[in-house]
Order: C-alpha cells, then structure tokens, then sequence
C-alpha cells in the first residue's frame, strides 16, 4: 500500500511539474551517487587498463613538421576531393530527364539484347553476370580476400595465449543476449522466414528483382539472427569454420570454372553448349542461375564470418 | 460521395500516422536518457507505421500491393518491439549510471 502511495505521489510530481523536475531531480542523485573514485570497477575496465595490446601506438613526434604539414594536407586533399564530386554532381543530369541516355548506343544495345542473347528477364542479372561476369568475378574474389584478411588479423584460432582466449570469451559473454526468451521466440519464426526468402530472392535472380548479392546478405543475416538468438553451440550443429571454408572456397572455385569456360568458347567463338533456354521458366538463362547460387553462398558465407570474426574472433 | 468519404478516412489516417512519427521524432531527440528514448522510438515503429499503412491501403484498395503492406506491418511489428527489447537489456546490463538515470517502481 505504501509503495503504490509513493508511485501515486510520484505520478502526481510529474504531472504538476512535467518531466523537467524528475530529470533534475535525477541529475542530483547522479551527482551525488557518483562516488568520488570507483573502487570496484568493473571486470572489463581493469583489464583494459592491463592488457598491453590496448595500448594506443605512439604518435610520430620524431617528425613534428612532417605530422603538421601531414594534418593541413590531408584535409586540403578532403576539401579538393569534395570540391571534384560536388562539381561533379551538380553536372549530373537530372533525375527520370527523358534524353539522358540518347547517345548512349550502351544501354539501347543491352535493353535490344539481353533477354535474347542471356535469356535473362531481369536485365540487371543478365548485365553483371553475362556480358561483364568478370568484374563480378573480382568482386567476389575481393569478398574473399577482405574475409581473409579480417581471418588473419582477427582470428584467436590456434592462440598459444591463453589469456588472450580467455579475455575474448569474457568480452563476448557480457554482450551476449545469452536465453533470451523473447528473442529466441522471434527467431524461432523469423529465421526460417529469412533464409527461405534469402533462397528466393537468389534462385529467381534472372527472373525478378534480386540476385546473388541481395540474396545472400539476406542469408547471411538470418545466419546473423539465428546466432544471435541461440548462441555458438546451436550454429555450430550446421555451421562451422569448416564448413565456412568449405562454401567459400567452392564456390569461389564453381564460379572461376564456369567463367572460364564461358570466356574461352566466347572468345575463341567456339559453341559453349548453353543455351538461353525458355525466358521466364526458373531453369533457364544459361549460366546465370548457377552463378547467382554460387555467389549468394561466397556472400553468406563472407557477412557470417565478418560478423563472428569482429565479435568474438573464433567461429 | 463514397470517394469523398474514402479520402476522409485516407486524409485522418495519414495525418495521424504523421502525428505519431513526429511524436516519436522529438521524443527520440528530446529525451535525454536512452530508455526514454527507446519508448519514444517504438511508438513510431509500432502505433506510426500501422496508421500509414493502413491509410495507403485505403488509398490503394485491395490487391497485391496491399498484402504485401499488410506483411510488411507484420514484419515490423514482429521484430521493432524484440530489438527495443534487446537495447533495453543491453542498457541496463552496460550502464553504470543505471539506477540513478532510470527512475523504476520495482515490484
């Protein structure tokens, strides 16, 4: 009875006084609640302080002149680099303007031909994939080498420093929303949801909006979802580091073959033996279905690993 | 008349969806303390987007498009509250100043 006289008494300050009063209020107590030094912090902080790879690098004070004029050149350098893009943009045409493309014998040629030649409804599929399927080769060996690097730099794998392995674990279990109910309930609904239309999304990438790059970030964050929801011991049944390398390096190797196929009876026009098929039936499109397969896994594969390398640095 | 009437219900549904979007607005950069600010943030996910939805869906009438928006409020409805949730738990896990910023009737 008393507590709810004092919720009672407290709904009636704040509605007299409007927020204002409980803030100040709230500011007196920090203040005053603030102890002068902590001497209990926690865990986190203490370790901080001890852990020697923390340490912030020493700045190149060898060099005043060099890092001053360093300083004024960098944001001379932004500024020019500003200046170019706002020039650049205030050039641009303007937005839906019906002769932008007039003289651009480009776009006529890939809008006349992609459907016929690609058998790809979805011309933007028919662009990437097809006619410049090298440049989206690079693009997925850039995903690749950049999942890498993050590997190299990140990875606790194979720590001999125990310290280091068990610093990790403790920083990862406090921000872990580890059994949370909710969170586990809307996952229980939505991560099957999200992988089915990850699954859409890239197996009708020649037919409908979409492709393997959508696809698969769409994949990889009910990966994401699922790990979240249910910790490393659940995803670790279906997924795991070898499994990771496993995707990545096969299809990365899938879809270097099949281009490089595909560019040498092109160039040498000889008859690859693929045909466009009916446009519009899912199995059709030559080419184009398997690669958009074959580039949703690299990218799966790659936003999982980046996303559990920057967390935890272990699979 | 029944396109008058139509275009009411569509007008005083927007305009109350906006009401509530700018609500959340101003309490998400008035606010000072971040649970506020969460309370502020879900109103707009939740009461804002369900009101414009439901106005576009008046204004489009049933078809594909409409489902889709009906999905779409699903959608949302099923995930904003569970990340506020998740926000919320991660505030008052990691802030030091928990009990003095947020003002709780424990039971």
């Amino acid at each position: 009875m008393r507590k709810k006289n004092k919720a009672l008494a407290h709904l009636q300050e704040w509605l007299e006084h409007g927020d204002n009063a409980l803030e100040v209020e709230m500011e007196e107590e920090l203040e005053e609640e603030l102890p002068p030094e902590a001497p209990e912090e926690d865990h986190l902080e203490r370790e901080e302080k001890e852990d020697p790879r923390l340490n912030t690098p020493k700045k190149l004070e060898k060099h005043p002149a060099f890092e001053r004029w360093y300083r004024v050149a960098a944001v001379v350098v932004c500024l020019l680099l500003v200046g170019i893009l706002l020039f650049a943009a205030v050039h641009m045409p303007n937005f839906g303007q019906a002769d932008t493309l007039v003289d651009s014998e480009l776009s006529a040629f890939y809008v006349e031909h992609t459907l016929e030649e690609t058998g790809a409804v979805n011309i933007i599929t028919g662009i990437i994939l097809d006619y410049r399927g090298f440049d989206t080769l690079g693009e997925s060996h850039v995903l690749f080498i950049g999942v890498c690097t993050v590997l190299l730099l990140l990875s606790i794998k194979g720590e001999k420093d125990q310290e280091r392995r068990i610093w990790e674990d403790a920083y990862d279990r406090n921000f872990e929303p580890r059994h949370d109910e909710i969170l586990q309930t809307c996952a229980r609904i939505l991560t099957p949801l999200t992988l089915v239309f990850g699954i859409y999304i890239i197996l009708n990438g020649h037919l409908s909006p979409g492709g393997g790059f959508s696809g698969g970030a769409v994949l990889g964050a009910g990966l994401i979802l699922y790990q979240n929801a249910f910790g490393y011991q659940k995803i670790e049944r279906f997924f795991t580091f070898r499994t990771f390398k496993a995707v990545s390096v096969m299809s990365l190797l899938l879809y270097s073959c099949a281009k490089g196929y595909h560019f040498f009876t092109g160039a040498n026009h000889l008859e690859s033996g693929i045909s466009p098929g009916v446009a519009g039936n899912i199995f059709s499109a030559g080419l184009l279905l398997p690669l958009n397969f074959v580039v949703g896994c690299v990218v799966a594969c790659t936003m999982y690993a980046l996303y559990t390398m920057f967390r935890k640095g272990d699979f | 008349m029944l396109e008058y009437i139509r275009f009411g219900i569509f007008a005083v549904l927007l305009l109350a969806g906006l009401l509530v979007e700018v609500t959340a607005v101003l309490g998400v950069s008035r606010f000072r303390y971040s649970l506020n600010r969460i309370h502020a943030a879900g109103m707009g996910d939740t009461m804002g987007l369900l009101l414009i939805a439901l106005a576009a869906i008046v204004y489009l009438g049933l078809n594909a498009v409409t489902v889709k928006i009906i999905f779409i409020v699903g959608f949302f409805w099923l995930t904003g509250p569970v990340s506020g949730h998740l926000i919320g738990r991660l505030v008052s896990e990691t802030d030091e100043h928990f009990d003095a910023e947020a003002k709780l009737w424990k039971r």
